[in-house]
């Protein structure tokens, strides 16, 4: 298709008229269903009749398998939303991108070094970013997506870490994106890269591993396996509770059952 | 849709009682906590305890067994697949560890496996990490902060979650291994939200004793599967993934191990053979058969899968009688009804409110209790909050964490909610959310040792198809670890009996072929159900009848 004709705008169809109350038309793939106006994408999909394999996933917005493009018959603009997060408008013309290919680098995480230089080694493509923010326009969770790839470029792995953060890596950004990257891997590298070595370690987390280890506990939990539930239950009724307001250092008064060190 | 005009003249109430609750919040003045014996008499409104609720199993293991309809009906469907129609000499995949699922469980079963030196199959039914693990939200529960808190605490804490009845060898891996758990994510790089000096934040969840909910953020399940997810995939030499390729029945040897596994390509309907030297079942939970027709918070693939397979070949069930409904599942706006409220919301000081914007229950009881006494308020109590579309749940206020914590903080705390309540319209920083009781978890599945055993040699099962850890009813926070903490121990465990337990044998499915004679001898009606049923099937009934030459069995071709 020639650059002339991609310009063109299509004859508008007639505005559909309402078929009855509460029922609107969209069109799925560019064909006509009539369909409560309260549902969701996706519940109107089903209502329509199909019965979704792919592009469906937890349908409460978080696991990014129904990421969804969709324009009006009047305007240029391509909108987009998870099918299970939006609620259907009247002649909406609607496809489902539940896969995309993307590329992901495998790597060693141990090994690699919390820098750009590594994103930049993984991904060359980052440097490719012309600036455009489609991508930050085609997230649904509204993610400054050029925001952290900008981030990313600089070799702010923090910063590229904390700002994808939302990242439902859904894949619309990379679907659209003119520089062909998969910002969505870019940025699960980078926190992953951020929480392994640069966020300072939970030295308490070790400590307690290290004390299972050792196996500090197996004495006192065998007496507890021991124990009959009426026993039990006297223990787990006399249990100090940690106030809900407590600040973070609060002790309990009873420590007997606490790693000696 | 943002709240209507009757139901914002009802927020009016609970603003008018908030500066005093807030007060005793602040003074350390809680809402009492129940009794255990109060406990106990309120459960008789918890969806369970009705009776006409459950009904016998006539076949398998655990023939006799009482327990929710919509499993009972699973467990007496026929399977998809006629044994003497599949030709087992015809083997498509061959590896050591074929691992079915690839949630939570099954991705951390997947990495410890490969670790310990096994080739590894992940079949999954949707895509690699599509999961209730994925959906999980308030947090992850571990002993880690050794100067307040020990397994010891958190032992008692997940016993009496269970009203005592938890097998106690479970408890004491689950809490013991929890530390280590921890460890392991914590280097695999999830985004633990942590104070500057690293000691990760943690927050009370119901029936805790101490504050050891880990989170990220409020998408904690989401941080840990996507994590897991990318690290599986940094193994493409040992480990193979097949997605939209769910298992719909196990296959044993003639040794009466477990080697193997029919799968089913969603998109070409073909019907695939593994042999495998260990099988482990990691397909999760069932909150997609809505037990007594309530909405759900889980994955769409949640159709207890595991449960139909497991108990063909022979493993039993246990505490599948109980049923988790989380108390806060949305009920407003109808487009996220069923929708996760995380218990985290009341962990950080958020009251539980009925119509008239009081309090009746402490926010912080276990699960069973507090959905119980939701249950209450809104039936014989008429105290709950009527919804547009007919519906009634009670307030949940979380203005209060602001107002507690300082403003900002339920914007920084939970993001996601923020995000998804403000496309509708509602603050929930400024506005309460309006919540009922949704089916949440399955606290109950196949019978596993400590080493996620089963009775049949070479299979092996973990997170929230197995049953046991939680006894009759799960604390927040458990189910996280319990896939973590499991999912490892069965890759290590499948990995070890295919190097060195496995023994060869030629393939069968005569279980199958007994498990139909045994529904044919109970006189149960052949009326072509089969199971497991794979994808719920939500599509339009009108059209289903028009639907007239395509062949169903269950809810697909």
């Amino acid at each position: 298709m020639s650059k002339q004709e991609t310009k063109t705008k299509k004859p508008t169809p007639p505005r559909a008229k309402k078929k009855e109350a509460g029922l609107v038309p969209i069109f799925i793939m560019g064909k006509r269903y009539d369909v409560p106006e309260s549902l969701t994408i996706q519940k109107a999909l089903e209502y329509a009749g199909y019965l979704l394999v792919r592009g469906c996933g937890c349908r409460g917005g978080i696991c990014g398998a129904c990421g969804t493009v969709y324009r009006y018959p009047d305007s240029y603009r391509i909108e987009v939303g998870l099918a299970c997060q939006t609620v259907v408008q009247p002649d909406m013309y609607i496809a489902q991108i539940p896969f995309f290919p993307g590329n992901k680098a495998v790597y060693d995480l141990e090994k690699l070094e919390p820098t750009g230089a590594t994103l930049g080694a993984l991904y060359p493509e980052i440097f490719k970013c012309v600036g455009c923010a489609t991508c930050t326009r085609s997230c649904p969770m509204d993610i400054d997506v050029l925001g952290y790839i900008s981030k990313a470029i600089q070799g702010d792995v923090a910063a590229a870490a904390e700002n994808s953060f939302d990242c439902v890596m859904c894949g619309l950004c990379s679907a659209r994106c003119p520089a062909e990257e998969v910002q969505y891997n870019v940025a699960i590298l980078a926190r992953r890269l951020y929480a392994r070595h640069l966020a300072p370690k939970a030295k308490h987390v070790a400590k307690a591993a290290q004390d299972v280890e050792a196996k500090k506990f197996d004495k006192t939990l065998r007496e507890l396996k021991g124990k009959s539930v009426d026993e039990l239950k006297k223990v787990y009724k006399a249990l100090e509770i940690e106030p809900d307001m407590a600040e973070e250092f609060w002790v309990p008064k009873d420590k007997s059952n606490l790693s000696e060190d | 849709m943002p709240y209507t005009p009757e139901l914002r003249e009802l927020i009016k109430k609970v603003e008018k009682t908030r500066p005093a609750r807030v007060g005793q919040k602040r003074a350390g003045q809680e809402f009492p906590a129940m009794s255990l014996a109060e406990r106990e008499a309120i459960l008789k409104y918890h969806p369970d305890f009705k009776e006409d609720g459950r009904t016998e199993i006539l076949v398998g293991p655990s023939k006799g067994y009482k327990i929710a309809k919509e499993y009972v009906s699973q467990l007496h469907a026929q399977s998809r697949v006629n044994p003497d129609s599949l030709d087992l000499s015809r083997v498509d995949y061959e590896t050591d560890v074929l691992i079915i699922g690839g949630g939570g469980a099954g991705s951390s079963a997947a990495l410890l496996a490969q670790q310990n030196g096994a080739k590894v199959l992940v079949a999954t039914k949707l895509r690699l990490g599509d999961a209730n693990t994925m959906m999980a939200e308030g947090g992850i529960q571990a002993a880690t902060k050794s100067d307040k808190d020990s397994p010891y605490y958190h032992y008692l804490d997940a016993m009496g979650g269970g009203h005592f009845k938890n097998d106690p060898d479970l408890v004491e891996t689950l809490v013991v291994e929890a530390p280590k758990a921890m460890a392991w994510l914590e280097k695999l790089g999830a985004m633990f939200t942590k104070f500057e000096d690293g000691r990760m934040k943690s927050l009370h969840g119901g029936g805790t004793s101490r504050k050891r909910m880990h989170y990220a953020g409020d998408i904690t399940g989401a941080e840990i599967m996507r994590t897991l997810r990318d690290e599986v995939k940094n193994h493409p030499d040992d480990i193979k993934i097949l997605e939209f390729s769910p298992a719909v029945e196990l296959i044993l040897n003639d040794q009466g191990a477990c080697a193997g596994a029919v799968l089913y390509n969603l998109e070409t309907e073909e019907y695939l053979m593994v042999k495998a030297k260990a099988v482990i079942l990691a397909t999760g939970g069932s909150g997609r058969l809505h037990v007594q027709d309530f909405m759900t918070t889980n994955h769409y693939g949640a159709t207890g899968d595991g449960l139909v397979l497991g108990y063909r070949a022979g493993v039993p069930l246990k505490f599948l009688h109980t049923v988790q409904y989380h108390p806060t599942g949305a009920v407003f706006p109808e487009q996220a009804e069923g929708l996760l409220i995380t218990e985290k919301f009341r962990g950080s000081g958020a009251n539980v409110l009925n119509i008239d914007g009081e309090q009746f229950v402490y926010e912080r009881e276990p699960r069973d209790v507090e959905a119980a006494a939701f249950i209450r308020e809104c039936t014989e109590r008429a105290k709950g909050v009527p919804t547009p579309t007919g519906k009634s749940g009670v307030w949940l206020d979380s203005p209060m964490i602001d107002i507690l914590k300082g403003e900002g903080t339920v914007r920084k705390e939970f993001p996601g909610k923020w995000i998804l309540f403000h496309r509708y319209g509602i603050d929930i920083a400024k506005e309460p959310m309006l919540v009922f009781p949704t089916l949440h978890y399955q606290n109950g599945g196949l019978e596993i040792t400590s080493r996620t055993e089963t009775v049949r040699p070479g299979l092996f099962v973990a997170g929230e198809a197995t049953g046991g850890i939680h006894g009759e009813n799960r604390l927040m926070g458990n189910s996280l670890l319990d896939v973590v903490v499991f999912g490892r121990i069965a890759g290590c465990a499948a990995a070890e009996y295919a190097r060195s337990k496995y023994k060869d044998g030629a393939l069968n499915l005569d279980h199958v072929r007994a498990y139909h004679k045994a529904l044919a001898a109970a006189r149960l009606p052949l009326d072509g159900r089969v199971a497991p049923m794979i994808l719920p099937d939500y599509s339009n009934p009108e059209v289903r009848k028009k639907q007239l030459t395509t062949k169903y069995l269950g809810t697909l071709r």
